[in-house]
């Protein structure tokens, strides 16, 4: 069972019912559940996405899209169903913070799928969660049975003559699933691969039609939202940024864990005092500060606070929320290695930038860091990457350019400490069946 | 009784459940992703006769099938053992000594990648994050989690499998 931590600078907004039994529903109601779905049902959509958008609040999978504005870009009049769907497919290297969610509150993330239905005219939910999650999968079906019998899904959910349907559905391994059109494609029972965009799935989503699909954090956190009002939950985050943010601090920190804290907590503080600092006592050497796909930070620039725009600024992104913490007695092109050969493995080979550029990375890095690279090798890694960027239907080609050209430009001289046949400074694991 | 259902490798349970599942999409096909994991855990791994009784029900050929289906990393056709053990080494994993927790296995099964033991009891594979950063290194038994793992849990692990599968129990 995975452990939950706590610190005093945390504000627990979305996390407020973890550890207490809010998976059973007469809990969940009991600790305000569902109130928030009745009130949206009272009020309209015009009063759901304007609160929404006063919210501030913006995606949690990564991209930082202001969710009310989303919302919004859905057509009021449609030829075909409207549909809200749930990214659980949570496979960002770095990122546990949907497992938690689903584990401890699946109700908040059925009821924001009613609110989020009802702001766009949608019938039909889907909550999607990857294959390897069957532990929460099973939660998740559960709490939407429960949420049937109570009449809280349904022909007439809460009495009303509105009628709305949660679909939990499983999926078997794919990190590329997570891009929202190949979670459309796997969901229509195909292949995860990305679709070309325009259109964008507001207009043109599952089975053809308007579709909202956002993060289940995003999810999870809406109901919160109409409990506390729009203008006060942005009010807790930074500006722009609303709310709060799960960071799942991994890595050589003394405290790993999911922690909720205000968007723009500063990052230096969130390692050192929330995480409680670098494992034994050793140095810092480098942080991820979004999940794998964000180009890493070096020490002196973590003093920066955790949102989307001042991490931007800072030359990387929020992404996932996913921190990973890395010591000095770590080898960079080791990890930079490791980090290649997760997008290698998972690029869908659709778009040729991305199934070659993710291959040559990871032999190139693999060969480097077996001792076997030239100079020539730095420079190729780095114009392999920036040939990547850009030049593929779905961020997974940016995902694996974006931290390598990071890592190359960042710690050049860790690489060529690995020149001419010298071992790893840092020598673990050299894996040569792959050169 | 059409000849395919009486031929059916699907358990009662499993096609039934198949038959509730298909009814809930606006198109059968959405069913297809989940099904085949479904069966994968009942018959152990996608063989041709399910790849066959999958194309059958969802009423799309065999080929669409494994086109499909060879595209998800947790579908399989091999047989693995009894308690496929899966364990993360990406990158938080890595840190906090997810391959020396997967040397561990290796020395201990006597096993690599995706190898089996002669009792068919463990196999073991590599695997992609499995989304238990913050619990790292995390391994997979099947579909169950079990985190902070040092070689002494792992040891104990593989004692409390072996006294499952002596007693016949999943």
């Amino acid at each position: 069972m995975p452990r939950l931590v706590s610190h005093p600078d945390e504000v627990k907004i979305v996390t407020r019912r973890f550890g207490q039994g809010a998976a059973n529903i007469d809990r969940y109601v009991e600790l305000g559940g569902y109130e928030s779905a009745r009130k949206c049902l009272a009020n309209g959509p015009d009063y759901i996405i304007n609160e929404m958008k006063a919210s501030g609040l913006r995606g949690r999978g990564g991209a930082g899209f202001p969710t009310g504005m989303k919302w919004s870009f859905v057509p009021k009049v449609s030829a075909k169903p409207k549909y809200v769907l749930v990214n659980g497919d949570e496979s960002e290297p770095g990122t546990c913070k949907d497992h938690l969610i689903f584990l401890h509150d699946p109700h908040s993330v059925i009821e924001g799928t009613i609110i989020a239905g009802l702001a766009i005219g949608a019938k039909t939910g889907f909550i999607y969660l990857r294959g390897e999650y069957r532990y929460l999968i099973e939660i998740m079906e559960k709490a939407v049975a429960d949420a049937y019998l109570k009449g809280f899904l349904g022909n007439a959910i809460f009495g009303s003559d509105q009628e709305f349907q949660v679909i939990v559905q499983s999926g078997a391994g794919a990190y590329e699933v997570g891009e929202e059109s190949a979670l459309m494609e796997s969901l229509e029972g195909k292949r995860g691969v990305p679709r070309i965009k325009p259109p964008f799935p507001a207009v043109v989503g599952l089975y053809g039609g308007p579709t909202v699909i956002n993060n289940a954090e995003t999810i999870a956190t809406v109901p919160h939202i109409f409990a506390m009002g729009g203008a006060a939950y942005a009010a807790v985050g930074s500006e722009r940024n609303g709310g709060t943010r799960l960071f799942g601090i991994s890595g050589h920190v003394e405290r790993p864990g999911v922690y909720e804290l205000p968007m723009g907590y500063n990052l230096k503080k969130m390692i050192y005092e929330v995480a409680g600092g670098v494992r034994g006592g050793r140095e810092l050497k480098a942080v991820v500060p979004g999940g794998s796909s964000t180009p890493v930070l070096l020490p002196n620039e973590i003093d920066i606070g955790m949102d989307f725009d001042q991490v931007g600024k800072a030359g990387s992104m929020l992404g996932s929320g996913g921190v990973v913490v890395i010591d000095d007695q770590t080898c960079i092109v080791e990890f930079a290695m490791r980090t290649i050969s997760f997008y290698q493995h998972e690029s869908c080979g659709w778009c040729i930038p991305c199934r070659e550029g993710t291959d040559w990375l990871k032999k190139s890095l693999t060969r480097f860091h077996a001792g076997f690279g030239t100079m020539k090798d730095i420079d190729n890694i780095q114009y392999l990457a920036e040939n990547m960027m850009g030049r593929t239907f779905c961020p997974l080609g940016d995902a694996a350019a974006m931290p390598t050209l990071g890592f190359v430009k960042k710690f050049r001289k860790e690489f060529e400490a690995h020149l001419d046949g010298k071992p790893c400074p840092f020598a673990k694991h050299v894996d040569l069946a792959v050169v | 009784m059409s000849s395919q259902e009486t031929m059916s490798i699907f358990s009662p349970q499993l096609a039934a459940r198949f038959d509730a599942l298909v009814l809930k999409y606006p198109l059968k096909r959405s069913a297809l992703v989940p099904m085949l994991l479904y069966a994968q855990d009942e018959i152990g791994y996608i063989s041709d006769a399910v790849i066959d009784e999958v194309a059958h029900r969802v009423g799309i050929t065999p080929l669409d099938v494994r086109g499909v289906a060879t595209y998800y990393s947790m579908l399989r056709f091999k047989p693995a053992g009894r308690y496929n053990i899966q364990v993360c080494t990406n990158i938080s994993c890595m840190l906090r000594g997810g391959y020396d927790i997967f040397d561990h296995f290796q020395h201990k099964l006597g096993i690599g990648h995706k190898g089996v033991t002669a009792d068919a009891v463990f196999s073991l594979e590599e695997v992609e994050c499995i989304g238990a950063c913050c619990w790292a290194p995390a391994i997979q038994v099947n579909y169950d989690f079990h985190d902070e793992l040092t070689n002494e849990k792992v040891d104990q692990i593989l004692d409390d499998y072996r006294t499952r599968a002596a007693k016949g129990a999943n």
